[in-house]
């Protein structure tokens, strides 16, 4: 008797001893995450104060679920979309103050800068916020997981859902920069894979304000479907200037690049109807609805994709970390790769060696006025992506680290 | 006593600058390296814009175009036709300059604020362009621009080397810039500004110094816009957007117009708040600025430098 | 169908129509700076901030207290002028005696301010403003359909700013106007109250930037930034039309909306430079601007 309770009594010293140890690997003993997000600017809406929240709740809930035995830290700092800013930034958070990964990162000029920073460093970038595909192709590296979309899913979900159901001919309204520019290269592959055809397209000056020009053009073409090839206030401004030229619903619009944001700002009237793609739409089952709900509480609007999903890597982050025991980037990595996530926000999804995380996305459409019973019921779910099907697959990636 | 306390303040620049010059050698010790090049980048970036406006009584609200147009040329020399660092620094300077002299013929067909939308106008072209020319990369910006060897030498990765780097081409534009206000050329400005017909009946040919004053100025813009790309490896359209423009105006005003320290005080006050203030008042910072600007404006004319400079002479009197 | 230079000529009509309607904007904005900059000397920078403010008031107005749009047509240059006069009194009164250039300093200082508090209020992504049920619908005219609402904004545009300049030209209070444009001292030795004046004016010209905000706000998404790139084409504009006259800035203002609409059938990707380059050229033939004074 006395025997066996020694026994115990010497494993639990063991095992205390060895989670001691494993404690001991954390710098510290705190896992500092730093939010580096846009609180000011354009994406301010998408992310921002929202995203800092969503990185509060996840920490929140990781303590009193997990109960770790190291501290978690938040700091946050606005890049105010500014490469240079979110450079410096990021540097002196890994350099000085023991920050371990750097998350958000919203608009890709800030996402490029930082990554290279935190390979340079040895240190992780998580990234919900930022759009475009070299992320996690030309520009590659191991340090880096793109989260929760990017153009090609965005672009490849809807343009491939919308010509499918008949939208056979196309045109496209892009803005004249290089996002806007790939964003059309990507829709039209997918169209003209899908057997429909595109007519034409028309560059607009970024950013614009009147895009009733370049929409009368779209009209003269004659196409069923405009496509748009850009993002933000200009998309809301194209959409609105298509209702009021009449150009809508006789021709339907589809949104590349849209958030629920954009729908909340424009309302259902001018947007009814229309096709998107998103990673997350918070009225989709008991559980998303139930995170919103909380999310809605204090931010009074309820979570964007990207809020969502920086929800999700935090969390994701945080449970790599106490499943290696360590902050160490590589462990901790090479753990982030091999868990599968699973919570509100994904099914199955999984870290491909290219850093992206590939999850099922969602087809959805714009719920017309008298269809919305509650604020924020805007959509209508009308497929769900795999995983698979939604994200380029590796065979096409331009990544160095994919083993071909 | 007046001549007394002018002889004096005389005396007192050598070891002002000489303190300031070992001030700067050993600040990567005592400061943060990579906020401390970011600080002599701007300040040379103000030095240079107030050689026009502090000297010359031009405002221009175009320099970002100089600033932008240098980083994302020496971020191309360097990154894809392969040069050394400081070809790559040259490169820029040269282009800014050269750029300069394009909007400097244009712009000083007419003064005042018409100078200053004009500068403004020619700016924001400059923005259209690198925003939709494929090698700037747009949107996305100039990334990835290695910092390279010095003469094929040094490794710039190192911090301290890179530090250094910066800090001797501070050093050099604002040597050239104190040298042009102190030389015959920097008081024939000074006559421009206070008085333009009467440098124009004293025989000047005006337009061709204010010209030679914008090219000097933007090349340098340029030569610190050059260097900036090389401390954060990339170019961005932040660069050569306007709001640069009025952000070089502000750190100018903050530290004192027409004063040769002052540019330098305003740029670090300013880039250290905006570091600052990142983390604390997120979305305010603009408003901030925007407070500070109108500050300045009505009751601070003269900023920190000037303000100093004042109350020393006052001191002096007493 | 009919090709002017293999371009059906319906777009062709269609876009220069479209022109007219983003000239009338132009107009009736630098004709505010032109004021302005006429009695005052200064570059009124927050001019883009006070459209948006004009829109935003008329958002507010009929989101939180039901006030419709032809209320909020009058209502909004009146609050927005009423703030502009407060700061002309407490904070621009105080530089007339500087360097004009302090004057472009403080309202850009202001400009930032007032954008910043509107981001920090409504967000960024915009806010949607319905066309009143009134100007509701189009009419098809044969070559395009054209939004009721749009002719609407050129009539009204049109409307004020003609009867700015009849103002100016043809009364009483214009003629002191004008003189004291050219000699304050005078004028003020005349009896006339200048200080008054230039308050007066710079409330105006604010006034006429709130008007058209509020025209703007069913065409775009009300937003924080929506004047914030808008000025510098005005700014432009102003260049190129000199500001000695008040009919000068007026036709400026349309003329350079329709060759944008131009350069947008022809050459899209160009039609953001185009009034920069129009600027140049102008500058190189005639520096004082098309109706400036030399």
């Amino acid at each position: 008797m006395s025997n066996k309770k020694l026994t115990t009594l010497a494993c639990t010293a063991a095992f205390a001893m060895m989670s001691a140890g494993a404690q001991a690997q954390i710098s510290g003993n705190v896992v500092k995450i730093g939010v580096l997000t846009d609180l000011s600017g354009t994406y301010s809406d998408l992310s921002g104060s929202g995203a800092v929240l969503a990185t509060q709740m996840a920490i929140d809930d990781f303590i009193a679920k997990e109960k770790p035995g190291f501290k978690i830290e938040m700091v946050s700092a606005d890049h105010q979309n500014k490469a240079d800013i979110a450079s410096t930034k990021a540097r002196e958070w890994f350099d000085r103050e023991g920050v371990d990964t750097a998350t958000e990162l919203v608009t890709t000029s800030v996402a490029l800068a930082v990554m290279k920073v935190a390979k340079e460093k040895d240190k992780i970038a998580l990234m919900s916020g930022p759009a475009s595909t070299p992320i996690t192709n030309e520009e590659c590296n191991d340090v880096t997981v793109h989260y929760t979309y990017d153009t090609y899913a965005l672009a490849n979900g809807t343009a491939k859902a919308v010509t499918q159901q008949g939208g056979k001919t196309w045109f496209f309204l892009t803005a004249d920069y290089a996002f806007g520019q790939s964003l059309e290269a990507q829709s039209s592959a997918v169209v003209t894979a899908n057997g429909g055809k595109v007519l034409g397209s028309v560059r607009h000056p970024f950013p614009g304000s009147d895009f009733s020009s370049f929409l009368l053009k779209a009209q003269a073409s004659g196409a069923q479907v405009i496509g748009l090839a850009n993002a933000g206030a200009d998309t809301a401004n194209s959409i609105k200037q298509a209702a009021e030229f009449g150009i809508t619903p006789k021709q339907s619009l589809a949104g590349l690049l849209m958030f629920i944001t954009d729908v909340h700002s424009l309302g259902l009237k001018p947007t009814q109807g229309m096709y998107l793609t998103t990673g997350f739409y918070w009225d989709r089952n008991e559980e998303t609805r139930a995170w919103s709900k909380r999310f809605f509480a204090k931010q009074k609007k309820m979570p964007t994709m990207v809020q969502a999903g920086q929800y999700s890597s935090v969390y994701h982050y945080l449970l790599a970390v106490k499943a290696a025991g360590t902050d160490d980037t590589k462990k901790v990595m090479a753990m982030m790769k091999k868990t599968p996530i699973n919570d509100f926000f994904a099914k199955n999804g999984r870290i491909r060696e290219d850093g992206r995380m590939i999850h099922d996305m969602y087809l959805v459409q714009v719920k017309k006025p008298s269809e919305s019973q509650y604020p924020w019921d805007y959509y209508t779910v009308k497929a769900t992506i795999p995983a698979d099907e939604a994200f380029q697959p590796l065979s096409q990636s331009k990544c160095p680290l994919v083993k071909k | 006593m007046s001549n007394n306390k002018d002889s004096m303040l005389f005396n007192i620049t050598p070891f002002l600058f000489g303190g300031l010059f070992l001030l700067g050698l050993v600040a990567p010790f005592m400061a943060y390296p990579v906020l401390v090049m970011k600080i002599l980048c701007f300040g040379l970036f103000a030095c240079a814009f107030n050689l026009l406006l502090g000297f010359a009584g031009l405002l221009s609200f175009g320099h970002a175009a100089f600033l932008g147009t240098a980083g994302y040329i020496c971020g191309i020399m360097v990154r894809d036709v392969g040069v050394t660092p400081e070809v790559g620094i040259l490169a820029g300077t040269l282009a800014a300059g050269a750029l300069g002299w394009v909007f400097g013929v244009l712009a000083i067909r007419r003064t005042g604020i018409y100078f200053a939308m004009i500068t403004l106008a020619l700016s924001q072209m400059v923005y259209f362009l690198v925003l939709q020319w494929k090698v700037t990369g747009g949107e996305d910006g100039l990334q990835g621009v290695p910092r390279g060897h010095l003469f094929g030498i040094v490794d710039l990765s190192n911090t301290l080397s890179m530090y250094y780097l910066v800090f001797a081409v501070f050093c050099l534009g604002f040597f050239i810039i104190h040298r042009t206000v102190n030389s015959p050329f920097g008081q024939i400005l000074k006559a421009i500004r206070e008085n333009e017909p009467r440098a124009i009946s004293l025989g000047y040919d005006v337009a061709k110094f204010k010209l030679m004053a914008f090219v000097i100025s933007a090349s340098l813009a340029g030569m610190a816009g050059a260097t900036k790309t090389l401390v954060f490896q990339l170019a961005s359209l932040t660069d050569v957007h306007w709001h640069m423009s009025g952000e070089v105006v502000l750190m100018t005003l903050l530290g004192g117009l027409g004063t040769i320290l002052g540019p330098l005080v305003g740029a670090g006050t300013i880039v250290a708040l905006q570091s600052e203030l990142a983390d604390t008042v997120g979305s305010w910072v603009t408003v901030i600025m925007g407070v500070i600007f109108v500050l300045c404006v009505l009751l601070f004319r003269r900023g920190i430098v000037g303000e100093i400079q004042a109350l020393v002479k006052r001191a002096g009197i007493h | 169908m009919s090709e002017i230079f293999g371009i059906p000529t319906a777009l062709l009509g269609s876009q220069l129509l479209v022109g007219l309607i983003n000239g009338s904007f132009y107009a009736i904005l630098s004709l505010g700076l032109a004021i302005i900059f006429g009695l005052l000397n200064i570059i009124n920078f927050a001019h883009g901030a006070q459209y948006m403010m004009g829109a935003f008031v008329a958002w507010i107005g009929l989101t939180k207290f039901g006030i419709n749009y032809w209320v909020s047509l009058l209502l909004a240059p009146i609050l927005v002028g009423a703030v502009g006069v407060v700061l002309e009194r407490t904070l621009l009164s105080r530089l007339y005696k500087l360097d004009h250039l302090y004057g472009l300093l403080l309202t850009f200082g202001l400009a930032l301010i007032i954008e910043g508090v509107f981001r920090d209020q409504y967000g960024i992504s915009g806010l949607s403003y319905d066309v009143p049920d009134a100007l509701a619908g189009g009419v098809n005219l044969g070559f395009m359909f054209m939004p009721i609402y749009r002719g609407w904004v050129v009539v009204a545009a049109l409307a004020v700013c003609f009867g700015t300049w009849f103002m100016i030209e043809r009364t009483k209070l214009g003629a002191y106007l004008r003189a004291g444009t050219e000699n304050p001292q005078i004028v003020q030795a005349l009896g006339i109250n200048v200080p008054l004046l230039i308050t007066f004016t710079y409330g105006y010209g604010v006034a006429l930037a709130a008007f058209a905000g509020v025209l703007a706000a069913p065409v775009f998404q009300v937003n924080p930034l929506m004047g914030s790139n808008l000025i510098i084409v005005v700014f432009a504009v102003v260049v190129i039309g000199g500001m000695g006259s008040i009919l000068g800035s007026i036709v400026t203002g349309i003329g350079l909306g329709l060759i944008e609409g131009l350069t947008k059938v022809f050459y899209p990707e160009g039609s953001s430079v185009v009034v920069f380059v129009i600027m140049v050229i102008v500058l190189l033939v005639r520096p004082a601007g098309l109706f400036g004074k030399a």
